[in-house]
């Protein structure tokens, strides 16, 4: 892998992390139960501590970049960052850059619905994560298979929980099925994207898919849910094509740095 | 033995400082003021959550979004902890919110000011979280076991939310100009409201003698309030800010600092329902609680469900 795409990589990591620990941390405060709000706001605090990791490191790897690379990488660093004239900084790549320089998956950035739908995405997601981390634990390069070995722990326990609430819902009540199906026909076709190829990306997606897809399955099983026929996968995320929602999101997320920039807080 | 007998070997207990523990005979005054406290506290921690939680959203860098996160999840920590020690009295979690959504019981007052700028997240951590802590502290030496040991472990976090939200007013004291005047408003904004977070004068408390006596309270609100006063009054000069209040003063005689006369107006009337987030911040916590419903009701049904389930397999084993 090329060191230009390496950094590609690194930040398609962190956004991942980031925008959903942002939707999740939406939930902070208004759970359904006090237990559980504790629950979700400690996923959305490991998805946070992820995606600084990952920040981090693309921040290095672009400093030390040559002259070439940063050329090869130049349309995905914010625009007023280059006024600054300092070395980039991890809070520079989360709070600076634009929708189509964001390079998350679109699952992570739909609005965080009821709790079904919450726990639904979420479980999706740390699937895939699970099976992906478990590869790039592995990697070519070093810190990125450290960075894949701490945080797979925390993925495991992100997996069980929202596993289980999935299973909870779906066998509960008359209503909570209802919720969780209407959940699942919303989320069905992002969760395509997952799987897809680009070409900055080590581990090959695609071959997660058959885990992946066990998973969810033996979960499905006892959540008394199908598996929807509609194969048609919505993308695009990775490579900067979003929904209408990152922007929203971001909008919020960054205004103060977008306000004050180069501001220290 | 006569229920006067019961009172002298409780009485006996408090004076010498042993703690009552949910199983021992208490009067009924005693566990009630308890159970009006504590539950008080943990709803305060709750509704605490949503001033704060606002910005979670809105932070400006990605170490302070951590820290924030952290922070209005430890006070749902708080919450819990609080509840449970409550619940060693005799009354439910449900029970409890029920009050609270009804606005038989209160919650404290401070949460229904608004949070305008990223400034008050610091603020709220010195000064709310500080004159909490003021009150906070020597609850862990209260007289009922659960809630002072449930207290011990409130202080250790909150003293850390006090650190770190000066440590933020700092960055910014030291920041642009926008920053500086970010402080020193949110700063004249949360000043006055802290320092009524102790509550009525000592003449003017109502409750205050007989948790002075039970050892519910150890100091009263006006020395709680004075030490506040001349903590803050020091840590502002750090920050190279001021406090609202043309008659703070260092006074020799007393060594402490005089301050101006509190608006008490103001605060019963925020107390009664007045203050400008009062409304919101109550039906912000009914309706999280409504929308999650469904969820506890599922939640419930499979937990049954399930163990039917154990049950019938069991019956097919034997």
């Amino acid at each position: 892998m090329s060191t230009n795409q390496l950094f590609l990589y690194t930040l398609h990591l962190a956004d991942n992390a980031l925008i959903i620990g942002q939707r999740n941390s939406e939930w902070t405060g208004h759970g359904p139960i006090l237990e559980q709000d504790i629950a979700i706001t400690n996923i959305a605090l490991d998805h946070l501590g992820q995606a600084r990791n990952f920040y981090q490191y693309a921040a290095t790897l672009y400093n030390d970049f040559s002259e070439a690379d940063k050329q090869a990488v130049d349309k995905y660093l914010p625009r007023i960052w280059k006024t600054f004239n300092r070395e980039l900084q991890e809070d520079d790549l989360a709070f600076l850059r634009d929708e189509h320089q964001y390079l998350n998956l679109l699952i992570t950035e739909l609005p965080k619905g009821d709790w079904g739908f919450s726990v639904l995405r979420q479980f999706f997601f740390s699937a895939f994560q699970f099976y992906h981390y478990q590869k790039l634990q592995q990697s070519s390069d070093v810190q990125l298979a450290a960075i894949a070995e701490k945080s797979i722990k925390e993925t495991a326990y992100h997996l069980r929980w929202s596993g289980e609430w999935v299973i909870r819902l779906g066998d509960g009540t008359g209503v909570s099925a209802q919720r969780i199906k209407k959940a699942l026909e919303g989320l069905w076709m992002f969760t395509g994207e997952m799987f897809v190829a680009t070409a900055y990306e080590e581990i090959n997606v695609a071959s997660l898919k058959d885990a992946w897809l066990q998973k969810v399955q033996a979960v499905f099983g006892e959540a008394l849910l199908e598996l929807p026929k509609n194969a048609w996968a919505q993308s695009g995320g990775k490579e900067g094509k979003h929904t209408e929602h990152l922007g929203f999101l971001l909008a919020e997320m960054q205004y103060l740095q977008r306000t004050y920039p180069n501001a220290i807080w | 033995m006569a229920v006067q007998n019961f009172e002298q070997i409780f009485q006996q207990k408090i004076d010498d400082d042993i703690r009552i523990e949910p199983k021992d005979w208490m009067p009924e005054k005693y566990r009630q003021t308890l159970i009006r406290q504590i539950s008080q506290h943990a709803h305060s921690e709750i509704v605490g959550m949503l001033p704060e939680g606002s910005w979670i959203s809105r932070a400006p860098s990605l170490k302070r979004k951590q820290i924030l996160v952290a922070k209005v999840q430890d006070e749902a920590g708080h919450g819990l902890y609080l509840y449970s020690a409550a619940e060693t009295l005799g009354i439910s979690r449900d029970e409890m919110i029920e009050q609270l959504h009804s606005g038989k019981a209160k919650y404290s007052s401070i949460f229904n000011y608004p949070t305008i700028t990223w400034a008050d997240m610091g603020a709220i951590g010195w000064l709310v979280d500080g004159a909490a802590i003021m009150n906070q502290v020597p609850l862990c030496r209260a007289s009922y076991g659960p809630y002072s040991r449930a207290m011990i472990r409130v202080c250790k976090e909150e003293s850390f939310h006090q650190r770190q939200g000066f440590e933020a007013l700092l960055v910014l004291s030291k920041g642009t100009a926008e920053q500086k005047a970010m402080v020193q408003d949110a700063i004249d904004r949360w000043w006055w409201p802290s320092i009524m977070m102790f509550g009525p004068h000592d003449a003017e408390s109502s409750n205050s003698e007989s948790s002075m006596k039970w050892k519910i309270k150890r100091f009263s609100n006006d020395e709680l309030r004075q030490r506040f006063v001349d903590m803050i009054a020091e840590q502002v000069k750090l920050l190279g800010m001021t406090l609202p209040d043309p008659d703070l003063k260092w006074n020799e005689d007393t060594k402490h600092y005089d301050f101006g006369k509190i608006n008490w107006e103001e605060f019963w009337n925020v107390v009664s329902g007045n203050g400008p987030c009062n409304k919101q911040r109550l039906d912000t916590r009914k309706k999280a609680w409504e929308e999650g419903v469904w969820v506890r009701e599922a939640a419930a049904a499979h937990a049954e469900k399930r163990k039917q389930r154990v049950v019938v397999k069991e019956g097919i084993a034997a």
